[in-house]
């Protein structure tokens, strides 16, 4: 997909350039607790350099009011917010208005009674109407919206309600961009266009971006850095592979998409193999995993993803895969082209096939099997 | 039909309507935004004109107005007579009494904007007074066109007040309701009919064009 956006200083004037200081991260230390959300409190701090963080975690873990917060529309009880010498909150409480923040929400909330050129320009009236013309036609060209710009939003689609919404708030030059789900609504093609267009508008104009998400594939499609929020508080945060593929909590693991998390007990360490033999709880199943520093007889969680283990018939030998499991099928079930057998081992582990790979095995529930894993397929969590 | 009656009565309706505009905005707007604790109470305020017996507000904006409150001896100083029984007595007295007919169809429209809206608006850089006018008030047109009518309306047929507070002085306090009262006292039910039907013709033409207005689907034409 090709992106018309020029990198450099087409959108801004000369005066809100400077001011809007490139490059600068948003420092974030807050504490706020809710009398009536049973004893729910959001704890974070961190600091969001330019370009994209990922702002990731289960609904209810407090990252719409971690943007809130930012944006001003709801006051902590206590810590600091400030960009670039500027304190949001802290010493004082900087009013919205006056925060330069663009904020996407995630119902957009564009001006029903607006066109889609009015309701570009409601953040810029304050400008001389040649200047307020020209940057709304150069930020209504590059997110390809000119042709609607007479239209209402209820004239038009949710990919081009999508796109307004974010030249809404990007047209003032913001010096914080926050995004609440903004593409959850939207089918595959029309959601990638749109990530296109940003990661395009973020090159050239460095500036910390907060990404509300509960979709893995955005987080991969777009993330720099991902922060995983829960109960309100950071519990990871990384670059996506990083938290995301080597998990070290369940929650996490369970986003990341880890379809089996099992308790287990470390049985054995051998130091020198750099490995462990854990048991997997309820079962006699006895896995080797890496290394890592817990005492014999400790008890931690196993992720593996349903991706990583292969599957065979007649007991395999020959291979450097270290575990190999024996159980029996017990369903199959069909999403898309993946089919995902769950297979009794003493528990159960679900395995993703391809149609193919179960039609040539000539997989049904009752089959014996073996699960093969291996050593660095287990993840290993607190 | 006296029209001298006539007259007054609509102009006192277009001064109350035009006087609760600007006074039931900020009231209504404090009304739908405040998180005031004993805010209840001053909405109960504001609708008791609803509930209580006309004669009943009208003894105590009388008495109010009268040369021994202190808004009258104001208003005594201020302009050489008092405020019972004159125009601009009647307009208070008026106001009063149709405040929640403007206030609450406000408050009720006001309440129905998105409040992401709001926050939208000012996270763009508006102030509460720019978000107001950019985007509360064109959003609550249905609700102010309501009030407008209502207390219009409401203001054209009022009796038990203006008896209260005007008395019956022709062209200064006399109004259509008080007019049709006084000819049927007369038993001359001929006029008194003909200016009842008057009445209620204005009032049901003025609150058809509210419905009207409030239509949401107008592809649908009434007369199609």
């Amino acid at each position: 997909m090709a992106v018309e956006i020029e990198p450099g200083t087409r959108l801004r004037t000369g005066t809100s350039a400077a001011m809007s200081g490139g490059g600068d991260a948003l420092t974030v230390e807050i504490r706020k607790r809710f009398a009536n959300g049973g004893g729910f409190a959001l704890e974070v701090s961190f600091a969001a350099l330019p370009g994209i963080t990922i702002v990731f975690g289960p609904s209810g873990a407090g990252k719409t009011t971690l943007l809130d917060c930012i944006a001003g529309l709801a006051t902590p009880d206590s810590g600091r917010i400030a960009i670039a010498g500027r304190n949001f909150f802290g010493d004082a409480n900087l009013a919205v208005q006056h925060r330069r923040i663009g904020y996407v929400f995630q119902d957009l909330a564009l001006f029903p009674h607006l066109s889609v050129e009015k309701n570009v320009q409601y953040g810029i009236s304050a400008l001389a109407v040649s200047a307020r013309r020209q940057r709304t036609d150069a930020i209504l060209q590059s997110f390809r919206i000119s042709h609607l710009r007479g239209r209402k939003p209820g004239e038009i689609s949710g990919g081009e309600r999508q796109r307004v919404a974010l030249a809404r708030a990007l047209v003032t030059d913001p010096c914080v961009l926050l995004l609440d789900e903004p593409l959850a609504a939207l089918d595959a093609t029309t959601k990638s266009n749109i990530i296109d267009d940003l990661r395009a508008w973020n090159q050239a104009h460095r500036i910390p971006i907060l990404y509300v998400t509960h979709s893995r594939e955005e987080v991969f499609a777009l993330g720099e850095r991902v922060m995983v929020l829960e109960n309100g508080r950071i519990v990871a945060q990384g670059t996506p592979h990083e938290v995301m593929s080597a998990p070290r909590q369940e929650t996490v693991a369970l986003l990341a998409g880890f379809e089996n998390i099992f308790d287990a007990t470390v049985v054995a360490a051998h130091e020198d193999r750099g490995t462990m033999t854990c048991r997997l709880a309820g079962s006699n199943v006895e896995l080797e995993t890496p290394l890592i520093r817990a005492d014999v007889g400790s008890a931690l969680k196993v992720g593996i993803r349903a991706g990583d283990i292969l599957l065979a018939t007649i007991l395999p030998s020959g291979l450097s895969a270290r575990n190999v499991i024996p159980g029996k099928v017990v369903s199959l079930t069909q999403h898309d082209v993946i089919v995902t057998a769950r297979v009794d081992c003493g528990m159960e582990m679900a395995v993703h096939l391809t149609l193919a790979a179960r039609d040539s095995l000539h997989l049904q529930p009752g089959r014996e099997v073996w699960l093969v894993v291996k050593t660095h397929s287990c993840h290993l969590m607190a | 039909m006296d029209w001298q009656a006539f007259w007054l009565t609509i102009r006192l309706a277009l001064l109350v309507a035009a006087a609760l505009v600007v006074i039931g905005l900020p009231i209504a707007c404090w009304i739908t935004y405040s998180r005031w604790r004993w805010k209840f109470l001053a909405e109960a305020v504001v609708a008791l004109p609803i509930v209580l017996p006309p004669t009943v507000l009208g003894f105590y904006v009388l008495v109010a107005l009268g040369s021994r409150s202190p808004l009258g001896r104001l208003w005594q100083a201020l302009t050489g007579h008092t405020l019972a029984f004159t125009f601009e007595g009647l307009v208070i007295g008026s106001i009063l009494y149709s405040l929640p007919f403007a206030v609450q169809p406000f408050a009720a429209s006001f309440a129905a904007v998105d409040r992401k809206l709001i926050a939208a608006s000012s996270t763009l850089g508006a102030s509460r007074l720019q978000t107001f006018f950019r985007v509360i008030l064109p959003l609550s047109v249905s609700g102010l066109v309501t009030g407008i009518a209502l207390s219009f309306a409401h203001t054209m047929g009022e009796f038990g007040v203006v008896l209260m507070v005007g008395g019956n002085i022709p062209g200064v306090t006399r109004t259509v309701s008080i007019d049709i009262y006084d000819q049927v006292q007369a038993f001359n039910y001929a006029a008194a009919n003909q200016t009842a039907l008057v009445l209620l013709a204005i009032s049901f033409v003025v609150l058809s064009v509210v419905y009207a207005l409030n239509r949401r689907v107008w592809a649908v034409w009434p007369w199609k």
